[in-house]
């Protein structure tokens, strides 16, 4: 086990620095360079005063130097400083990445039992009525993305009905404003781990120790709830776990669309304003975010599924 | 003028779909009366949700194809009378009824909503059929040979996909970008890729019977260099293929976030198929690697290939939708579903209906879509 999981995590470093590399050399292309010297001189430069202005702040170097001095300094905790924020990065990125680890907290509190619940149900009986109004259910909701089902459920539920709030303020929230964009993100992704639930349910009614447990006369929901359950749920954990980076830009989407001030929306204000120390912290979060929960959910298979011998 | 009623406004609609009513009566009328004959086409009729699936598909298909009989506008054109008004608004120059309302530029929204269709329907298609042919291309080798070729490319594989969409779009889709020659290099590769592809497609199996071969060939390289050049480096001597450099941008993008996916499932299935009794056969023939891999393992790979095929249209959809939403890469005045929900969703507060035609046309084509591949899948797997 400990020669696997050192195995993955080579993998998952290799991975890192590829990517990280791959971000690194985007946000530094040569038009992005010369906006950010025309943008740090008031607009006012002439073509070569932003080449000298470039090759003064040592923007010039070989990219791979360059990169590893950033590699450097961002393991040092040195993320460098926010053109747009007019702050260094290290003060502005934990803050904003709370507000979206408490909606991503509450997205998944709501996801996960409630695309569980409708897998087992949809599964447990392949075939029947349930099943069939469950799975189209669930491919209408994979088929909507956040923002269509976000501006649906405002136009419904804020301004037809006034129930919620259509703005979620980060740091003040409250059922009535933090509900929608819960309810469009978890929507979003419920169908899919629905589905992935169902289908692995559906296989385990069909095998032999389930019609044991049925011969020896157990009950339906006894079989469901003791024998089932456990071997069908080790499928949707793997699946669970790489919903992650889908959250991430499904948290870019519903914080644009419900203005929710968190890491979502300073991603794209990064982006937005060319501001390259902050996209590059984000970029790095982001993908490390991802591999991650990569690995985590490797490992977990291999641990939970005991068919699985590891070498 | 008085603005039209709820009832006048859908009766207004209905009847300016009627090519596409029509199309679907011919189309479906038809194909039901033959479905015996038609293959797996035609047994998508004895199942609810693929007709379901197959109508909405078709739908927006042929508005796509009609578009300017169905409109009422032009897309682009600016109304003063109908601006941020809401649906059944009278245009007082031409005394048409804006059917959806305007948006905050005063252009029409249904004629919007009716071209809009179009680009998604050329779009998502064609980067999904380049992401095939990229993804057949580099997983076949990968499943059949395996070892060192296969680790390659699925750490490669592994690496785009480990990359968060939106993070991707927001660094390959933005003007600095296009000022750079990654656009055209990247187009410049996944657009070999299809010319390779049915190279060596037809090399593999005809190459014993040279004049048929060379006359596939000449098609293949006539025609693969034209497309080549329009599309690439626009410089299409016809002039008749051509795309913006955005556009171009747009498409490279969503061909590379969407190939590493259909790599993965061509893999798999390769993997799975080499197993089997026919490909030994095959082997002992002495057949070349190519012609199994092409004409053996693909054609008995065709059926999930398709299901996901339907699937990954729908999720270019959305992907593109996405790229309209943030206001990435696509002109303003583009008539794109997903812009013209991000132009209209700030008008919720004054007229919630506006923002809502082409959120619901969205949704219509990706359900569609996802039902169509779930009725294709339970049809294929009765076999």
């Amino acid at each position: 086990m400990l020669a696997f999981i050192a195995r993955r995590m080579g993998v998952m470093l290799a991975t890192m620095l590829a990517l990280t590399f791959a971000v690194f050399t985007l946000v530094n292309l040569e038009p992005n360079l010369r906006k950010l010297a025309l943008e740090q001189n008031n607009n006012r430069m002439t073509s070569e005063a932003v080449d000298s202005w470039l090759e003064a702040k040592g923007y010039r170097r070989p990219l791979v130097v360059r990169y590893g001095e950033w590699l450097g300094n961002t393991l040092t905790g040195e993320l460098g400083h926010s053109t747009r924020f007019r702050k260094p990065v290290v003060d502005i990125l934990p803050e904003r990445l709370g507000y979206t680890g408490i909606l991503a907290f509450w997205v998944m509190a709501t996801m996960v039992p409630g695309a569980l619940i409708i897998g087992v149900l949809a599964g447990m009986r392949e075939g029947s009525k349930t099943d069939r109004s469950l799975s189209v259910l669930s491919i209408a909701t994979t088929a909507t993305p956040e923002y269509v089902s976000g501006i649906i459920f405002t136009v419904i539920f804020a301004s037809w009905l006034g129930l919620l709030k259509g703005v979620a303020t980060a740091g003040d929230i409250s059922f009535v404003n933090f509900t929608l964009p819960v309810m469009t993100m978890s929507l979003y992704g419920m169908g899919y781990i629905a589905r992935m639930t169902r289908a692995s349910m559906a296989e385990v009614m069909t095998s032999q120790y389930i019609r044991t447990a049925r011969l020896k006369g157990l009950s339906f929901g006894a079989i469901v709830v003791k024998h089932a359950l456990r071997n069908a749920l080790i499928a949707p954990f793997t699946v669970i776990m790489l919903q992650f980076p889908w959250l991430l830009t499904g948290v870019v989407i519903v914080e644009k669309l419900f203005n929710y001030k968190g890491f979502g929306w300073l991603l794209v204000e990064a982006a937005d304003n060319n501001d390259i120390d902050l996209l590059l912290a984000c970029s790095i979060v982001s993908v490390a975010v991802v591999i991650v929960t990569q690995l985590i959910s490797d490992i977990g298979y291999a641990y939970l599924n005991p068919r699985i011998r590891v070498r | 003028m008085e603005p039209l009623g709820f009832f006048e406004i859908w009766a207004g609609v209905i009847g300016r779909f009627w090519p596409v009513w029509l199309g679907l009566a011919i189309i479906m009328g038809g194909s039901a009366i033959f479905k015996r004959r038609l293959g797996l086409y035609g047994r998508l009729y004895d199942s609810n949700v693929g007709m379901i699936g197959l109508g909405l598909v078709l739908f927006w298909v042929l508005t796509a194809i009609f578009p300017d009989v169905i409109a009422t506008f032009d897309p682009i054109e600016q109304f003063a009378a109908i601006k941020r008004k809401p649906p059944g608004t009278i245009e007082t120059s031409t005394g048409v009824a804006a059917y959806f309302g305007g948006d905050n530029l005063g252009r029409d929204l249904f004629s919007r909503m009716v071209h809009g269709a179009q680009f998604v329907l050329t779009v998502a298609p064609a980067a999904t059929l380049v992401a095939y042919m990229v993804g057949i291309s580099l997983g076949l080798p990968a499943g059949y040979f395996g070892q060192r070729m296969d680790a390659v490319l699925t750490f490669i594989a592994n690496l785009v996909l480990a990359f968060p969409v939106i993070l991707l779009f927001y660094l390959l889709v933005t003007p600095g970008v296009r000022e750079t020659a990654i656009p055209n290099v990247m187009s410049g590769v996944f657009f070999a890729f299809p010319i390779i592809f049915f190279g060596v497609l037809f090399y593999s199996r005809y190459y014993a019977r040279p004049r048929l071969l060379a006359i596939q060939m000449a098609v293949t390289v006539i025609l693969g260099a034209w497309l080549y050049a329009g599309l690439v480096f626009d410089a299409d001597p016809l002039r008749i293929v051509s795309l913006e450099p955005n556009e171009l941008n747009i498409f490279a993008a969503v061909v590379f976030a969407s190939s590493p996916g259909v790599f993965r499932i061509v893999r798999g299935l390769a993997m799975d198929i080499k197993t089997r009794d026919y490909v030994a056969a095959a082997q002992t023939r002495g057949e070349s690697a190519w012609y199994i891999m092409l004409w053996e393992i693909l054609p008995n790979a065709r059926g999930p290939l398709i299901v996901d095929a339907c699937l990954r249209i729908g999720y270019t959809t959305i992907l593109l939708g996405t790229l309209g939403f943030f206001g990435l890469g696509l002109a303003p005045e583009s008539p794109d579903w997903g812009s013209m929900i991000n132009q209209t969703r700030g008008f919720i507060r004054i007229a919630p209906t506006i923002v809502l035609p082409q959120t619901i046309a969205l949704a219509m084509l990706v359900l569609g879509l996802n039902l169509l591949a779930d009725g294709l899948r339970e049809q294929s797997l009765k076999d």
